[in-house]
């Protein structure tokens, strides 16, 4: 705090000398510096903020109305859907925030890969980040199963499953998970309160250290360059703009464009082509009928790939689960001194841009039936494919950084306009 | 941020356009959060009137049905209690229902019904929402007592057409609800005696 703003009086400095509100303001925002270089890709962690807030306020509205028992949950959705005033706006926005978290958390994260936001020292950054993840991922599974229909069942049944894959416990785990012999309404009432209360605590904490650990060191940049070398006389970064007005007008200007195609989405297409809301969970879960097509939301898709991908029943598992716990380690996997994409080497550009196209592809594969047919290929053989490419990426950027493989560019001294 | 050559004016423009057009989406967003507390069209569907046949209740006898969700009762009076409903008047604090919202129009009468003996009313204290007691008797709550209700939470009383005597916490007397008698004699609560 400056001695001018601590002379301040009224309100302001009353409260001030009571909370450190201008303190706070300032080291987070009003005098944080962020590098005045940031492109597109820095959109998407605001959005995610955004989308997390939104999905905080509809969920809390929604469970207002929401039945979460076995008899009622199914009808109480329709019940929103139908009765309510605004009901189907609301869940709407909800399903489609769903949706929306993973389009722009996975879009963050690819930011993170191309310009070495990963890297030391921004670990313990990515790691808060992927736990954020995985979160997530356990949010949006659980928050499926609310509204019992065939797909919320099944989903379910299948996921649970996994878990019995593990040899030795793993019958007792998936029993002890469901608390049930099979699905039902204990299991139900589990995951509601999971789905409302304790992972959105959690996931509320982590994002707050996910910024506070961001802060600490400092944003990256499209260029990788740290700002903080070449300060001013006044010991601001040369390259650096503070955080508001400049990037919080910016993220402002993102949102209104986000808000057009979220929109678009809530009011013209909510269900997006099955995508977003799969039909057969238009009808009420039944426990002894499976459907006959079953998959899960996409943005599960490339890691259920990776399972099918795996003719072993434990060993699919364990792939699934190495697929996601490989990129908590990937800080340390990555031994490149240069961060951005820019100044690479050839070799990491071209993995990297491989490693996108398999996470699309087995994304893609993981809503087809296995037995389909593309270009020659069934999709199970495809997605062993890109499984390799998938596992390839890790394997080759160890290889190629830690042996002196990568023969980077040089890194301009300052950020590049 | 540094205000050197910069074009304040535009600035200041910028930022309230920007501010009041925000403002407008916010509100409108705030619409469908706020409409969403309203009761539900499943709700309103359970406010529609409800017919119940009185022919079987016996004089001083209370009938407990459910209209939107609140307790009704319909009191047959006997002609005693109708009687006596006249002697309570000087101690009540609103004897003449001159309070337009507690009663329909065709119910502001010294007996607060359209039929003397059958009493429609919703038995929500006006105080703070209990259900008072229903004491027919006289002499039941004290010696003074010509039959009504007496509230337990807060010892407010009404008389047998639930008006509130003087000097207690309830400001005015008990509700009675629209209701109106069909052609076959069978009670309707929720619909206004004009209505069809």
């Amino acid at each position: 705090m400056s001695d001018a703003t601590k002379a301040q009086g009224g309100l302001l400095g009353w409260v001030d000398a009571r909370f450190p509100l201008t303190r706070m303001w300032n080291e987070h925002i009003g005098e944080y510096y962020a590098p005045k270089n940031f492109n597109l890709w820095y959109y998407f962690g605001s959005l995610a903020l955004f989308v997390l807030v939104n999905q905080l306020l509809t969920g809390i509205w929604l469970t207002m109305n929401y039945n979460p028992s076995a008899d009622g949950a199914f009808a109480s959705v329709e019940y929103i859907m139908r009765d309510v005033e605004w009901g189907w706006l609301i869940r709407y926005m909800h399903s489609t925030g769903a949706s929306a978290f993973f389009v722009v958390v996975y879009l963050h994260m690819f930011r993170a890969l191309l310009y070495g936001s990963y890297q030391k020292p921004r670990e313990l950054i990515w790691v808060f980040g992927m736990i954020i993840y995985v979160l997530l991922m356990a949010e949006a599974f659980m928050g499926y199963l609310l509204p019992w229909g065939q797909m919320s069942y099944w989903g379910a049944q299948v996921i649970i499953s996994l878990f019995g894959a593990i040899p030795g416990i793993g019958e007792e785990l998936a029993l002890w998970i469901r608390g049930d012999y099979n699905i039902s309404g204990v299991t139900l009432n589990r995951f509601f309160a999971l789905h409302v209360v304790a992972l959105p605590l959690a996931l509320v904490g982590l994002v707050v250290f996910h910024i506070l650990a961001l802060h600490e060191v400092g944003s990256n940049n499209p260029d990788g360059v740290d700002i903080k070398k070449n300060k001013d006389s006044s010991g601001k970064p040369k390259d650096g703009i503070p955080f508001h007005p400049y990037y919080t007008v910016k993220d402002t200007f993102g949102l209104g464009v986000f808000l057009i195609f979220f929109s678009a989405v809530v009011f013209f297409a909510p269900e997006m082509g099955g995508y977003f809301l799969e039909p057969p969970n238009f009808e009420p879960a039944n426990p002894l009928q499976t459907p006959e097509h079953i998959a899960p939301v996409w943005y599960f898709t490339a890691f259920y790939s990776v399972l099918r991908a795996i003719p072993d029943k434990f060993g699919g598992v364990l792939a699934m689960g190495l697929a996601i716990f490989l990129l908590f380690l990937l800080p340390w996997i990555d031994r490149g001194k240069v961060r951005s994409i820019r100044y690479r080497g050839l070799g990491h550009k071209i993995a990297l841009g491989l490693f996108a196209v398999a996470f699309v592809c087995l994304s893609y594969l993981g809503l087809q039936a296995p037995s389909d047919v593309y270009f020659g290929l069934t999709v199970t053989l495809w997605a062993q494919i890109w499984t390799a490419v998938y596992f390839g990426f890790f394997i080759f950027l160890f290889t190629y950084t830690a042996f002196g493989f990568e023969k980077p560019k040089p890194v301009p001294e300052r950020v590049t306009d | 941020m540094s205000q050197d050559g910069a074009n304040k004016s535009r600035r200041r423009f910028l930022t309230g356009a920007v501010t009041a057009a925000g403002g407008v989406g916010v509100a409108y967003t705030a619409v469908p959060f706020l409409a969403y507390w309203n009761p539900s069209a499943t709700t309103r569907a359970a406010g529609a009137p409800v017919e119940v046949d009185t022919s079987t209740l016996k004089p001083g006898q209370k009938m407990d049905i459910s209209w939107r969700g609140q307790p009704v009762w319909v009191i047959r009076r006997s002609e005693s209690a109708i009687e006596r409903l006249a002697e309570v008047e000087d101690r009540l604090s609103d004897p003449a229902s001159a309070v337009a919202s507690q009663q329909p129009a065709y119910a502001q009468n010294a007996h607060r019904s359209i039929d003397p003996e059958f009493l429609v009313l919703i038995p929500i204290c006006t105080h703070l929402g209990c259900i008072p007691s229903y004491m027919p008797q006289p002499g039941s709550l004290d010696a003074d007592w010509q039959g009504g209700f007496f509230c337990p939470c807060h010892g407010s009383k009404f008389d047998m057409a639930g008006r509130v005597y003087a000097g207690v916490p309830a400001p005015t007397n008990l509700q009675v609800p629209p209701h109106r008698i069909a052609d076959n004699g069978v009670l309707v609560v929720g619909e206004d005696q004009e209505a069809a």
